[in-house]
């Protein structure tokens, strides 16, 4: 079974910030909910509560930022770029600020519904000139995000997850590349977050009904290598399926419907995530199988790429966690 | 660097350049002059700590904006002189002022009047509304509300570094409008930021008309107070006024200067334009003749040949 690691970015949050005097903690009243409570409590000198105004937090971090600080904010995702989209468009992403933004909650993550699901974050801050985007789909990402996001010389937008997290892989986010999954050459399949997890539950029912998959990770949004994704289009005979936890304008399916069309690629491409609609509140599997962002919900998609029904049922999947960790087809794309 | 001009010669000095722009240019930013002249000339000439500038007197060409590709970017701060840990930094909050502040930076030895001539000219760095490349700005604060924020950020990240120099913010009372500005001020004095100055322009007007018929604010004052700054309120064309308001013990405090003006002041011709004074373009010719020869007269310098 595969390994659920509990609360992985206060561990390593603390890990990467504490004794760093230019590293600073911010939080706008969801300190324990972003794991950050523990950090707070033993390293208060770090720790800068900016309660619930997150339009001054935004100013007052490009502020800190101009003082040559790098502040990670910590909230969920939708309370930084919602309401407080001005600031942060003005006072961090223009100048180029090095703050970390770190978004929790993303998508259908949270049974919060609608005000607390950042279902378009990722299409908003794609349109947002100087600003990164990193995404996390584990445990290991999730505690290499620190880090990855500081090596940045400018602003980042990162989805984090939080509380019990699975472990897929096991080597740290390194910026600018995409990891490969599985190196099939009938279909390729293309995911970020929670949805990679979905994908490899899929794999093996995929693989018993005569369909190589290869499956690319992408964690790296902005910027991103188009070269590298258009190698693996070319590598496939019958086309593209994305899966993401967001809408599928502007995200991830977007990303890559972008990307063939302006290669001139003419192969089919599926777009699967939140179909211009927005979510309610409810459990995350419930979501994910209710707006089709789920295994099942691929297969669908591979089938209508395809024109070929598997007869894959939910009983084929495999059960609710992943368990082939490091069935990975190269070492180093883990 | 001192000025050898006396704070109301430059005040003067700052009205004359605006007038002569306006008329030049069938209107421009009057009323901010009348207002806010004394303020920005007792910052530059007097109570700010500022380096020589490090950028050219003639401003140049707009460079691009910042991104990973422009390596050579930087922002119009360098008017104001390094940003070294003893000196004092300045935020043009609202940076409609833009003109106003410019005219300051040439009667204070900042800028050539050469970039006056540049004011909102295509490829210009000298922008209509001020950018953080223009001369004497350093952020983007044409969005009113985000300027006392970002200061605070500033103010509190140098505290922590223990650098000396104090940052200051010229803001203007339609802000206290937006609910960013109460957000900072709680901030502040949440954390004990008391390295943080601001001064407001009060002069009742906003871009839509006066202030109390497009949103009433009431007592301000009382407001920033319960928010938590120490706020005190003084006659802002009164320059021994505003020195001993800066003056004020506020530990642990911002420090906020509300300065009550006129936006008709030494040009009472203006108030014929009441109360649609944000920006002022003249309605026909022979409007345009009677407030030259006017204003001309109220600040003692020919009228303006704007023919040519």
């Amino acid at each position: 079974m595969v390994e659920m690691v509990s609360r992985p970015y206060a561990s390593a949050f603390e890990e990467f910030a504490a004794g760093n005097p230019e590293i600073l903690c911010m939080s706008a009243d969801l300190t324990s909910s972003c794991e950050i409570d523990g950090f707070r409590d033993r390293h208060p000198d770090q720790f800068i509560s900016m309660g619930m105004a997150e339009q001054n937090m935004m100013s007052f971090a490009g502020g800190l930022g101009l003082a040559g600080f790098r502040p990670f904010i910590h909230t969920f995702g939708v309370f930084m770029y919602r309401r407080p989209y001005d600031q942060l468009m003005a006072s961090i992403a223009y100048p180029r600020r090095k703050v970390r933004l770190m978004g929790f909650l993303p998508g259908v993550t949270t049974p919060g519904g609608m005000t607390h699901q950042s279902i378009e974050d990722i299409s908003v801050m794609r349109s947002i000139p100087n600003m990164s985007i990193l995404e996390t789909g584990d445990a290991t990402e999730v505690e290499s995000i620190c880090e990855a996001a500081d090596s940045i010389d400018g602003p980042v937008w990162c989805r984090v997850l939080r509380g019990s997290v699975p472990r897929l892989f096991d080597t740290p986010i390194k910026v600018g590349e995409m990891r490969v999954l599985s190196e099939g050459d009938d279909i390729l399949v293309v995911t970020s977050g929670i949805t990679t997890e979905e994908a490899m539950r899929a794999r093996s029912a995929l693989s018993r009904a005569g369909l190589s998959i290869r499956h690319i990770h992408l964690h790296t949004i902005k910027p991103f290598d188009h070269k590298q994704l258009l190698d693996h289009i070319g590598s496939v005979k019958h086309g593209v399926v994305t899966l993401e936890n967001h809408v599928t304008e502007g995200g991830i399916g977007s990303l890559v419907a972008e990307t063939m069309a302006d290669a001139g690629v003419g192969k089919r491409l599926v777009r699967l995530g939140l179909k211009d609609t927005y979510a309610h509140g409810g459990s995350r599997p419930y979501l994910m199988r209710y707006y089709g962002l789920d295994a099942l919900a691929l297969v669908g998609g591979i089938e209508d790429l395809i024109g070929q029904q598997f007869g894959i049922s939910e009983d084929d999947l495999d059960s609710a966690r992943v368990e082939d960790v490091h069935s990975l087809v190269k070492a180093e794309a883990l | 660097m001192r000025n050898e001009k006396t704070t109301e010669e430059v005040a003067l000095g700052i009205r004359r350049r605006v007038f002569e722009h306006a008329m030049r240019n069938n209107g421009g930013y009057l009323s901010q002059a009348c207002s806010a002249a004394e303020q920005l000339a007792w910052l530059y000439n007097e109570e700010l700590k500022l380096g020589e500038p490090t950028l050219p007197a003639i401003p140049e060409p707009f460079g691009g904006v910042p991104s990973v590709d422009n390596p050579d970017y930087h922002t119009g701060a360098g008017y104001n002189g390094p940003a070294a840990p003893e000196y004092d930094r300045l935020f043009i909050a609202p940076a409609h002022y833009a003109l106003v502040a410019y005219a300051t930076l040439i009667e204070t030895g900042r800028m050539a009047p050469e970039g006056l001539e540049m004011f909102n000219k295509d490829g210009s760095s000298v922008e209509m509304i001020g950018a953080e490349h223009s001369p004497g700005m350093e952020v983007h604060n044409g969005t009113l509300g985000i300027g006392l924020s970002t200061a605070a950020g500033l103010a509190y990240g140098r505290k922590r570094k223990g650098e000396p120099g104090r940052t200051w913010v010229f803001m203007s009372d339609g802000e206290v409008q937006e609910g960013q500005t109460w957000e900072a001020v709680q901030a502040c004095a949440f954390h004990g930021i008391d390295t943080l100055y601001a001064v407001m322009d009060v002069n009742d007007q906003q871009c839509d008309g006066a202030m109390s018929s497009v949103m009433e604010v009431g007592d301000i004052r009382t407001k920033f107070r319960n928010f938590g700054a120490h706020c005190v309120e003084v006659d802002g064309h009164d320059l021994t006024a505003i020195r001993d308001a800066a003056a004020e013990a506020h530990e642990g405090r911002p420090l906020i200067i509300l300065a009550r003006t006129s936006p008709f002041h030494t040009m009472p011709i203006l108030e014929e334009r009441f109360p649609r004074l944000h920006y002022v373009r003249f309605k026909s010719e022979d409007e345009r003749a009677r407030f030259n020869t006017s204003i001309a007269e109220d600040l003692g310098v020919e009228p303006i040949d704007y023919a040519h």
